[in-house]
């Protein structure tokens, strides 16, 4: 079966969106922590940080909600993703402390390239752009499985999934028999099917986000679409 | 002044996505292997002389501070009217030799926009500025000059419109394009080795400055003075006499926009520096009259130097700013950018005799904005 990971920006509807979307048929839920300049978000995730920080998401608030969607979703992995100036601010171990206290399963920090504080045990990003020797390094320190990231640029829906993505999972399966998940650039079903035929998983971000305005009701069906893709992958 | 390289004690690093490491190892090394070869320094001596139009002479400003002998360094002179032009035309240099043709940057006050314009005009490569739709309607002439170039300036409508989300924008903007594209970003702020070519490049203030003032004074200065938003023409200026213990260093920050005297250490930018933030990390607005110092941030040397004593920084207000502005023109037959006019308020009360201070550029983009007040 491959994996299907939904991301959602924290709010004060998020337990019950990350209700929603496993009830869809997510297998596990990043959970952005808003940063005010975000470096790898493109527009959609740049607003909704905006918006999150404008109802009060600071620090906090998203681990508290991250406890309360723990409550809701109890085996459901759930994975804070932010910016290391979150981190710097709180306190590195602190944060890692707080964040598995309040249910976390691992993390996420766009801006913490692989080699940099190795003591911090986090999902691991590797890029298009990323040597062989770099994606070795990441799959070498990386907390169960190896993000992907399809597109040399930043998070956002495209219109195909990128022609970058075979070659980086032949290079990342050269190096470890972790699973790879797939993420940026993916927003529909047909091309969560496409990438979820080489990957072992797949993410979807802004797309989620932006379905996630409209209610719990509205994502659940969404994500049920997905996973009707992901898992006709399979059965094909 | 580096322990390990790309940190200032605990400033500087690199905190970019995964994308952009490759990209600022390949700078590392394409700026390693330039700084070995004496041709690049020498390319770069004659663009400067015959291209920038240095040196730039140093004026004495007696009117301006009677009672004193302060001398200004004339960046205000260089081709384009400000010091962004020596950082501008070494990255170009690099970029080409990394084999990049088309170049992305920032801008504040459209001064580093400008430069990075005019190199691509120069060199022949396409230039993308983005820039603060704020910063944009208050320096309207410089926009002009880099469309005129040939540049295309992209509009940043969110946030705070200043340059904290046009250097965002650059960032992305490189994220994006990063096999063909450079980044040359306009101040020695940003990841590994962003701060440390910054400096360099600029460091030619200082060296001239430091010969300059000993042939006109037979010494060298008790005090260096330069304005501070990012901090490369103080960096720049500093570097030629960070080894000489009894000359002070003094950095002049806009008073809303003091990421030194205020801020935390916190992430921007892809380093970990001095910066307007609250207790979250989250980043604080910057406020200031003169859009290249509006900025929360600055370089990670900085805030170094502050924490090491070897360097001191004090704030300037818009108000400060402006009267400074008006009398350097009145009396010297100067006019100076907003920036350095922060430089200015606090040069002419020091209890110093002599000083140096560093005349980043010339004031023509604020006449609107000075006018308007
Ligand atoms: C004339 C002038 N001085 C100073 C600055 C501030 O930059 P930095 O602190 O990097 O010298 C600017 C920035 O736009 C400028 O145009």
């Amino acid at each position: 079966m491959k994996k299907l990971v939904v991301y959602l920006m924290s709010g004060p509807e998020t337990p019950e969106l990350a209700a929603a979307a496993v009830a869809g048929g997510a297998d596990l839920i990043e959970l952005g922590f808003p940063f005010s300049d975000p470096l790898a978000d493109g527009p959609v995730i740049r607003r909704a940080a905006e918006r999150a920080l404008q109802q009060g998401m600071r620090t906090r608030a998203c681990l508290d909600g991250l406890a309360r969607t723990r409550e809701l979703v109890p085996r459901t992995p759930l994975v804070p993703m932010t910016y290391a100036a979150l981190l710097e601010a709180y306190g590195w171990d602190r944060f890692a402390r707080d964040a598995h206290a309040a249910g976390a399963t691992s993390l996420i920090v766009a801006d913490l390239p692989a080699g940099e504080r190795p003591e911090l045990r986090r999902i691991q990003l590797v890029a298009p752009t990323s040597t062989d020797e770099r994606v070795r390094i990441a799959a070498e320190q990386t907390d169960g499985w190896l993000y992907l990231v399809t597109v040399t640029g930043t998070t956002g829906a495209r219109t195909d999934v990128s022609p970058a993505l075979a070659g980086l999972v032949e290079r990342a399966r050269a190096v470890t028999n972790l699973p790879l998940y797939a993420g940026f650039g993916i927003a529909t079903p047909e091309q969560a099917r496409t990438a979820a035929d080489l990957a072992d998983g797949i993410v979807v971000g802004s797309r989620a986000v932006e379905v996630a305005e409209e209610g719990p009701d509205a994502l659940r069906e969404y994500v049920r679409t997905l996973r009707h893709a992901v898992d006709a992958v399979v059965a094909a | 002044m580096t322990s390990t390289p790309g940190l200032y004690g605990t400033y500087g690093g690199r905190y970019v996505p995964e994308t952009l490491i490759p990209a600022l190892d390949e700078l590392e090394a394409g700026w390693r292997s330039a700084q070995a070869d004496e041709s690049f320094q020498s390319e770069l001596d004659e663009l400067g002389r015959t291209f920038g139009g240095r040196p730039t002479p140093l004026t004495r400003a007696e009117r301006f501070a009677p009672g004193k002998r302060l001398y200004l360094k004339r960046e205000d002179l260089l081709h384009t009217g400000a010091h962004k032009l020596n950082n501008a035309l070494g990255q170009a240099v690099l970029a080409r030799r990394l084999g990049k043709r088309r170049i992305v940057a920032e801008t504040g006050a459209g001064q580093h926009g400008v430069a990075t314009a005019t190199v691509c005009a120069r060199f022949g490569f396409d230039c993308v500025v983005y820039m603060g739709e704020e910063d944009m309607r208050r320096q309207r002439p410089n926009v002009e000059r880099m469309n005129l170039l040939g540049a295309e300036v992209r509009p940043v409508d969110f946030g705070t419109r200043t340059l904290k989300e046009a250097t965002s924008e650059a960032i992305r903007d490189w994220i994006t394009n990063v096999e063909t594209t450079h980044y040359l970003i306009g101040s020695c702020v940003g990841p590994a080795p962003y701060p440390e070519i910054v400096r360099e490049l600029q460091a030619v203030i200082g060296r001239e400055a430091r010969e300059q003032l000993r042939e006109a004074e037979g010494r060298l200065p008790e005090i260096v003075v330069a304005c501070v938003g990012g901090g490369s023409n103080a960096i720049g200026i500093f570097a030629g006499f960070l080894d000489d213990a009894e000359v002070r260093l003094l950095g002049v920050e806009a008073a809303e926009a003091a990421s030194l005297g205020v801020g935390n250490p916190a992430v921007l930018h892809g380093a970990r520096s001095s910066v307007l933030s609250d207790e979250d990390g989250q980043i604080a607005d910057a406020h200031s009259i003169s859009a290249g110092l509006d900025y929360p941030g600055v370089g990670p040397e900085h805030a170094w130097l502050r924490d090491s004593g070897r360097a001191q920084y004090v704030r300037a207000t818009d108000e400060e700013a402006l009267d400074a502005f008006r009398d350097l023109t009145r009396l010297e037959g100067i006019i100076p950018a907003l920036e350095p006019a922060h430089a200015l308020a606090r040069a002419r009360e020091l209890d110093e005799e002599l000083v140096l201070v560093c005349l980043s550029g010339r004031g023509d983009k604020d006449l609107a904005e000075v006018l308007a007040r």
